[in-house]
Formats: C-alpha cells, structure tokens, sequence
C-alpha cells in the first residue's frame, strides 16, 4: 500500500519530462538574442595601438598565473619592484590551481572578470587566439623583428596569424637528471652520464633494482607517460631518430613518414615493455620517485631543480642533455605572459608596462635564479655565470636545439598519448598499431582545428 | 466561532491525503460563510500561499526551468567559447552514440550499478542482520560502521587512492603475507572493483542504519509463530524477513542505484576516469565534457540520456519489487 | 563483502537444525561468538583508512612509504604546514559559511512547507507536493550545466550566493518534515486558532517547536550534506579563495601542489572529517533517527 504514493511520483514526473520535451524547444530565441550581443562585443575586440597611459591615473591591473609556490612568490615581489618604478600603476596578483586553469579562464574571462596580463602555456595559446581570448601584442612596443632577433627561436611559437600574442620570461628544456650516489652504487661513473640512446638503455639496466619478487626498489628509469615523456618524444626523439613532428604549415602530422618515427616511439615504451627499468605510478611519478631516490634516471624539466632544492636540498644528482642518436635535440617549453582582447585604454597601457618589466632583462635574472626556468633572451642566458653553472648549464646549453612543438590542444594530445602507451603496456596491443592509431586520432585533432580557421 | 474553525480547511486527523468527503463538506459550507469570517479564510490562504509563493518561485526557476534550458541547449552546438549556438537536431545525441569513450562510460556505469547495488545492499543487510544478533557493545559497532557515512568523499577517496598506490600499504601487507603486489587503480580490469568496493565501504553505514530500522518493525510475532511451523533460522529469514523487509529493500535498491548510477566524486578523486577510461562514468563524462572541453551541447544531450535511464530505472525498480511483495 | 555474508548465512542455516533448549542456549551463544568475530572483522576494514590517514599525516618525508602505524616522532608540524602552505584554513571557513547558511535557509522554509502541506487543505495542494517531490527525480548533473550557465550571466561564479543558490530548499526535506508535521495534532493547531493566534505565530511558536527534533534532524542531515558537496562547488568555484574544502582537497593533487605530497593531503583529509566527527559524536541519535526514517517511509 504505501509505495503507491511513490510509484504515483514516478508517473507524474514521466508526464512531466515529457511534457516538458514537447515544449523544450520554445525556448530558444531569449538566447540567441544574448548571444549575438556576445558576439558583437567579440568582433569589436581587436584593437591595434594602445592609447598612452596618462601619467597622473591610477590604474590597478590584474595578473594571472597558475599556483607555482616559486612563482607566486617571486612575482609578488616584481610586483613591489614594477610598483616602486610605477607608481601610478597597481598590480594583483591572482592564482589558479595548474589542474583547473584553462577551466576558470575559460568561465571568467567570458563573465568579464578576466585578468589584464595572463601567464599561459605556450601549448594552449592557438586554442586562446582561435577562440578570441587574446590581442596581439602592440607592435610598437614589441616589435616582432626585436623579439627574433633577441629571443631564443622556439619562442616563435607564440607568433600566430602572423603576430605575436606572448611573450616568456623564462623557458625550460628538458634534461636527463641524474643521481649519483645510484650511480656509485651501480658502479657507474658519477660523472660520466649517458650520451647515447644506447648509452641511456644500458645504464638504465645496471641501474635497475629489483626484490626477489621482481618488483623495483629501484627503477633505472623514471618513466611515466603522464608526466614529460609526451614532450621527450615529440621535441627530442622524433627529431634525433631523424624524423619530424608536423608540417612546415603545422597542419600535418610527420611521425609516421619514416620508420624513424615509429623507432623513437618504440624506443620510449621499451624501457616499460622491453627492458622493464621503470613503470608508471612507482612511489607517485617520476619526480618524485627520483627524489626520493627511487629513480635513479629522469627525464624532466630544468623548472625541477627549484624544487628538488627546496624539498631534498641533499640529494647528490647531476644534469645532463638528453641523450642523442642521429641527431641532438630536447624539448623547450614556456609560459608566455599574454593580453586578453578586452583590455583597453589605461588598463592595456598598463598592461604593455608590466608585460615590459617582466620580459625584461634584469627579471629574466631573477627569474632564472628563484626559479630555475631559463632566460628567454639569448644575450642573458648565454652569460658565463649560467652557462658554468653546474645544474643550468647542461639546460642552457641544450637552448640551441631546443624546439617547442606546436598543441592544438595540449591536454587533449597528452592524454592521446598516454592512452596508446597504455595499450600497448596495459592491453598488450602491438606497438605499431597502437602507434597508428595515435597518429589518426591526433590528426583528427588538428583537421578539426585547422577545418574550424 | 466555533464552527466557522470546523469548517476551516485545517485537517483534523493529519495523517492521510485530503478524502472527496472532506473537500464536498467544505464546499457545502462555503456559501454559509459570512463577510467576517470570509476575511478568515482569506488570510489563511493569504498565508498559504504567502509560505509557497517563495518555495515554488524557487522550485521553478531552479529545478524546473533549467531542466527546459538543458533540452535546449541538448539540441545546439553549444560551445561557451563561440558567440553562435546553432540549433542542430539530433546531432550531439548522435555524435554521443558514435563515441568510444562515451559508450564506454555507460558501459562502465552498468558496471558500478549492476556490481555496485547488490554489493552494498548485501553488505548492509548482512551487517545489519549481525549486529541483531549481539547485545553487548551494539551501539559502538552501530558507530563505527556508521562513520564513513557521514565523512567526506573526497577526503575517503584520496585515502584509499594512497592506500592503493603501487608503494602503498595496500601492496606492502601483501608482500609481507608472502603475496603478489596487484596494480589496483593502474589496472584497466581491476580499477572499477576497487572504487566500487571503495563506495560500498563509504554506505555500509547508510544500509545498515535503513535495515536495522526495518528489521526492528517486524514484529517478533511472526518469528515465533514460523518457529512454532518449526521454520529454521533460514527458512525465517527467507519467509519472513526478506518479504517483510520488502519495502525497506526496495528502498534501498532505489537509493543505491541512483547514487551508483550518478558515481562522479571517487571515480574523478581515486582514477580520474583512467587507466584507459576503464573507470569513467557517464557523470565524469559529462563533467569532462562540459567542463573541459566546454561542449555544453554534447554534455547537455549526455545528461538527458542519464535523466532518461535514471526515469526509466526508478520506474522499472519501483513496479519489479512492488510486484514481488504481493505473493 | 559478500563473503562475510554468505558465512553469515551459513552459521545461521547450520546451526538452526539444533533442537533442545539447553542446545538452543548454546547455539545463540555459538551465533553472537561468530557475529562478534565478523563484526570485528569488518571493523577493522571500516576503521584501518581512518588510521592509516592519520598515522601518514603525522609522518615525515622520510618514513611516509613505511607500512609503520606510529609515526616514530608525531610530526604535528605537518598540520601547521597544512595551514600556512595552503589555503586550507580559507576553505574550512568557506565550507563552514555555506553550510551554516543552506542548513538554516532549508529548516525554515523546508519546516514551513511541511507544516503547510501536511496541515492545511486547498487547492492544488497534492499537485504541488507532487510536483516538488517530482524535482528529485532530476539528476543534480542535468542541472548543473543551465545552472552554470545562468550563473556565468548573472555574475554568480565564484561567489557564495553561487555556491548556495542550489540548496537553499530541498524537496527532501520538505518530504521529511511533512512526515513529522503530520504528527502535530491539529486539535493543539485549532485551540491556538480560537485563543486568536495568528497563522505566523502558530507555526513559528506551537509548530516549530513540536517538530524541534526533528527540526534537529534535518539540520544536521543538511549540515554534512552541505559540508561533503562536491560536484556544484567543484564547478562555481574558480578561485582558491572560494574553494570548499572537499574542492580544496581535490585540487591538493595538482602539478604545482606536488602530487607526491602524501603527508599533506592526508593532513588535509583528517582535518576534513574531523568537523564531521565530531557532530556526529555530539548528534548521533538525530542522526541515525532522521536515516531510519527516511528509510521507512
């Protein structure tokens, strides 16, 4: 008797939805009203020179960036400096948590709560400018001729539909970290890295400790897809296997124009699959297993060192470049400080100051040395005190044949990536299957991007 | 006075649903209401609709509303990026039904139900049923089991992620016990059991408390008069408290399939939906979908096929076991 | 689990074939031994998470990856850290303001409903009830999209009154209370009405108070729902500073945050139900009466 009520509930709410479904689609025009409002505020948003700022206003401008402790702090005190040369001009700061951050920019820019400077990373700027996020930079100000005669080459990244939409402070590269004391243990050379692939796999063997039930105690080699081995085999394996990643249009996949490109993916998986000298997940990531000295080989960025500094300031490691084979190459990456299209007036005259100052020479400095990310000016970065330097220098060095690869859309291609190398490691699909279909399905990725232009 | 309050339409016995006796005799009475006492009943509607204007004011623009604002936006391309929402038919539902990782949500989410519902009614019934059998130290095991209830998901879903680390604790007292380490969440097979169990050990709590409830409302004399029939402690619980425990079943069965159909906050908390999307669920798809790819349209045709199934489910359950009590 | 229970079953199916009193006496005490040792069993699964969260959040660096209980030297610092290093001070107060507010906006209006649909006639009374008990077939996920939507237009994200606006009424509790108020009498109603007490002092002073428990009830059953919310926060929140702590912790994984910073999260989590815990300690009865009813209805 008394589920009758309930079943009543039930019959009522079915009535209901359907009714509904019948009338949903009176519903429309409200909408498309607002929405080519939207759109006349979009189109109206690519202005070209920046009014000059008068000198009496006060403007407060709001900076974006991800949650990077380092960098929070250092750019706090930036802040203070730019202040003290800007009197007139105020900066915020604002942070998002690196997980969520395209999300919150996506919905606040839009609700017209967006920043006045945005750090963003250089993978995610076409998906920004297609969407009309950003402005150009000023020409006036940043001259593109300036930018490339002074900034390494990869920077070119940022310069879409024929300017450029951001500018770094610092850049990375990726480097091959090292721990010595595994090193001695294993009755390797402490100072005597691996310089070859082959070099890479046989080292990564000896040093490879396992329990009696096989499990690791040590890995050779922190592999972990997820992390930076997608960039590994874009920037660096790709091209020293002697293949190319995309088109000279940027339209086209090339991993699979030659067999090289399938040699550089099997390359990366064998150390999982073939040698087994680390897996994914062993003591959290990469990272941290060679923190904790649980992976004696890593491949990561030179943005590590700040933090091994910080959280294991004794652990006795060394760097090194990436190790090479027919030719030399390593991945350079970069966050970018951009302008989003909305900012005007005072605010964007602004904004050209403190995107000024922080491209500067003197916070490239400062920046290399609380952060670890390397200057993006050739002229700062190659001084003797960085290029000597035992941990930057093996990353400065690399600077020359640093790429950065272009991303439709970098989450979307990493998380590609690590799906094939879990087929092939997780379902036991062959490696050239599982390499073709990752091909198809980032070509489709980049179809749609380029059919959408 | 006095009978004009008779007359008022407060209920006197409160328990059951207005009888057509009740709302004839009022509409009898109506025309030997007075100017005066008009004004009464006035106000006392005044009042009833003054308490629900507010409430259904709410109700509309934030439940209903928003329901015909989905159907809407299901039937565009609705990219929060782009200034044009063209209407386009059927053809997020259609894209949905030609993509992989969306049909393997729904797969996966059949999965969390169909081992998900069973497993945690089971486990609570079967702690329920214990804990009738002790007297000394109840309410304490009523308390423990009950805990994880009340405790937050996100927090309980990041313990069991480290316990079931590949360096975890989990692994370790494996090795100690001479065993295998097993791959847990890196495991495309495994994952989905191990958030499932995660799941199950967070309601036990919920079940128990429900069947506890329900097993206490059956009253004694029907045990005593299956044993006198010389029923077994079995046969009693097969004929007399499954069937009576009935209704309290189906409750539950409506519960748990709801919320194991809705499985979001571990599935993204302890796996993000991976190893391969062998973990995702409809809800963490429409989450990605909507959230982070920003496809409100696709997203919003996703969740009309779960409202659909979630409809179509509760309807389904509600007739199934209310047929089975009747016998 | 259901391993534990078919030995339940067993027990019982076995043991039930004894026949004589002084057998009987034995075999109940045979039964209670064997739900003891099973209860205990599934004790411990249901209490080592809680341990091994508080034992990790009270290690160092150095000895997380130990299977130890006891940390060598409670690191309690963790806990400072867990409130200088993050905003998690921030969250617990944002949860807390969110939860006080929806709990107290859902016992007025929820109660009021309740007594109004449980007490009074007229018309379209069961059209209403069924049509608010009929937004809870409605997935919160089907919403959340419109919900978001509106919100981006009205400039609600990442404001309290977004993350509240959802919860403010809810038809459960409006089922709940409805339950309660029809146990009221109405004769107690009806002699307030001839004593000349008006409709508002009727419910807020004869009413209210004769639900009180039950009032208590839902309060707290809103309480750890508002506390543990996940997905809508998770969504209209976009600021560090907005977070909820079930929000906050989700985000503890992060790149920046130093995805292997076990201690940290685990410091997180303890803190995180230990609020709940401690209203549970203090209100189980309400609690577990509020379950069994919704359960029974």
């Amino acid at each position: 008797m008394k589920k009758r009520p309930i079943l009543a509930i039930a019959a009522a709410a079915l009535a209901f939805t359907l009714a509904l479904t019948a009338c949903g689609n009176g519903n429309n025009k409200p909408n498309e009203k607002a929405d080519s409002g939207n759109k006349e505020k979009a189109s109206n948003t690519q202005t070209a020179e920046p009014p000059k700022l008068d000198p009496n206003a006060k403007v407060t401008i709001e900076y974006w960036q991800y949650e990077f402790p380092a960098k929070v702090e250092l750019i706090n005190e930036l802040i203070t400096q730019f202040q003290q040369e800007h009197p007139n001009i105020t900066v915020k700061q604002t942070n998002f948590p690196y997980d969520q951050y395209n999300q919150k920019v996506a919905t606040l820019v839009p609700a017209g709560k967006g920043p006045d400077v945005i750090n963003l990373y250089y993978g995610w700027l076409p998906k920004y400018v297609a969407s009309g996020y950003l402005q150009p930079l000023p020409e006036a100000d940043f001259p593109a001729a300036e930018i490339e005669a002074n900034f390494f080459p990869f920077v070119e990244t940022a310069k879409l539909n024929g300017g450029y939409y951001a500018l770094p402070t610092g850049v990375r590269t990726l480097g091959l970290f090292y721990n010595k004391d595994l090193f001695v243990k294993a009755g390797l050379d402490p100072n005597k890295p691996p310089a070859t692939w082959e070099e890479l796999v046989t080292y990564t063997k000896k040093l490879t400790e396992l329990d009696d039930k096989g499990q690791f105690v040590v890995e050779g080699f922190g592999w972990e897809p997820g992390s930076q081995l997608h960039h590994w085999f874009r920037d660096g394996l790709l091209y020293q296997a002697g293949a190319q990643d995309t088109s000279e249009d940027r339209k086209k996949l090339l991993w699979n124009e030659t067999p090289a490109g399938l040699e550089a993916f099997k390359y990366l998986i064998d150390f999982a699959k073939e040698h087994k000298v680390g897996i994914n997940g062993f003591y959290t990531d990469d990272a941290n297993a060679f923190k904790t000295g649980h992976a004696a080989i890593n491949v990561d960025g030179s943005y590590r060192l700040s933090s091994i500094k910080k959280d294991v300031p004794d652990l006795n490691y060394g760097i090194a470049p990436l190790p090479s084979y027919k030719n030399k190459s390593t991945q350079a990456s970069f966050w970018a400080n951009a302008i989003p299209s909305n900012v005007k007036g005072d605010k964007l005259a602004a904004a050209v100051e403190f995107l000024k100052f922080l491209t500067s020479k003197g916070v490239q400095e400062q920046w290399v040395e609380k952060i670890g990310e390397l200057p993006a000016q050739k002229e700062v970065a190659l001084q003797d005190k960085y290029i000597n330097d035992e941990k930057l220098g093996p990353f400065i060095a690399q600077l020359p044949d640093g790429r950065a690869h272009f991303f439709i859309d970098e989450t979307q291609e990493r998380t590609l990536f690590v799906e094939a190398v879990d087929q092939v490691l997780l379902k036991d699909v062959p490696i050239e299957k599982a390499f073709e279909d990752l091909i198809t399905k980032t070509q489709k990725l980049y179809d749609d991007y380029w059919a959408k232009k | 006075m006095e009978r004009v309050i008779d007359s008022t339409p407060v209920e006197s016995g409160g328990r059951t649903e207005p009888t057509p006796k009740g709302s004839r005799q009022r509409q009898r009475r109506l025309p030997l209401i007075g100017g005066v006492r008009l004004g009464l009943r006035g106000k006392r509607y005044l009042f009833i609709y003054g308490c629900l204007l507010l409430p259904l004011l709410f109700f509309a623009a934030v439940r209903l509303l928003p329901i015909l604002y989905s159907f809407n936006v299901s039937f565009r391309e609705w990219a929060i990026l782009s200034p044009d929402k063209p209407f386009v038919g059927f053809a997020n539902f259609a894209s949905l039904f030609q993509d992989e990782v969306f049909l393997g949500s729904l797969r996966n989410t059949a999965v969390y139900v169909i081992v998900g519902v069973p497993g945690q009614i089971v486990a609570g019934l079967a702690v329920a049923l214990l804990l009738q059998r002790i007297t000394v130290l109840r309410t304490f095991f009523r308390t423990v089991y009950f805990i994880p209830y009340i405790t937050s998901v996100v927090a309980v879903s990041w313990v069991f992620r480290w316990i079931l680390m590949k360096n975890g604790v989990a692994n370790g007292i494996l090795l100690e016990l001479g065993l295998d380490p097993q791959p847990f969440l890196y495991s495309p097979s495994q994952s989905i059991f191990w958030i499932i169990a995660a799941m199950i050990w967070q309601s036990i709590g919920f079940q128990m408390l429900v069947f506890l409830a329900g097993l206490e409302n059956i009253p004694r004399l029907y045990y005593d008069a299956a044993s006198i029939d010389g029923a077994g402690s079995w046969s009693r619980f097969r004929h007399v408290t499954i069937p009576l425990l009935n209704p309290v079943i189906l409750f539950s069965v409506v519960i748990a399939s709801i919320g194991f159909l809705q499985s979001f906050t571990q599935v993204l908390n302890m796996t993000g939906g991976g190893p391969l999307n062998s973990t995702n669920s409809i809800v963490l798809y429409i989450y990605n979908t909507a959230f982070k790819s920003f496809e409100m349209g696709r997203a919003s045709a996703a969740t009309v096929i779960l409202f659909v199934i979630i409809l179509a489910f509760t309807v389904l359950q509600l007739k199934v076991l209310d047929r089975k009590v009747e016998y | 689990m259901s391993k534990t229970v078919s030995a339940g079953d067993v027990t019982g199916n076995s043991l039930g074939a004894a026949g004589t009193k002084g057998s009987v006496k034995r075999r109940s005490a045979a039964v209670s031994a064997i739900s003891y040792l099973l209860l205990t069993a599934g004790l411990a699964v249901m209490v080592f998470p809680f341990i091994w969260m508080i034992a990790t959040s009270l290690k160092t660096p150095q000895e997380m990856y130990s299977l130890s209980l006891i940390p060598q030297l409670p690191a309690w610092d963790n806990y400072k850290a867990l409130f200088t290093g993050s905003p998690f001070g921030t969250w617990i107060i944002n949860s807390f303001i969110v939860a006080v507010i929806a709990t107290a906006s859902v016992c007025l209006f929820d109660t009021m409903i309740g007594y109004i649909l449980a007490k009074f006639h007229f018309h379209g009374k069961k059209t209403i009830y069924l049509f608010i008990l009929s937004t809870l077939m409605v997935p919160t996920e089907m919403l959340i999209i419109p919900w978001f939507l509106y919100s981006s237009k009205l400039g609600w994200v990442d404001t309290y009154w977004g993350i509240l606006f959802p919860g403010l009424i809810t038809a459960f509790g409006i089922f709940l209370m409805r339950q309660f108020m029809e146990s009221v009498p109405s004769d107690l109603l009806d002699a307030a009405r001839i004593d000349g007490m008006s409709e508002w002092g009727i419910l807020f002073k004869i009413a209210f108070p004769l639900v009180r428990s039950a009032i208590a009830t839902l309060c707290i059953l809103t309480f750890l729902g508002s506390w543990n919310s996940f997905i809508w926060p998770l969504i209209i929140t976009q600021t560090e500073g907005r977070f909820t702590i079930p929000v906050g912790m989700a985000f503890f994984s992060s790149e920046a945050k130093d995805s292997s910073n076990w201690i940290q999260i685990m410091a997180g989590a303890t803190v995180s139900v230990l609020p709940l815990l401690l209203v549970f300690v203090v209100f189980q009865k309400q609690i577990i009466r509020g379950i069994a009813t919704t359960g029974l209805k």
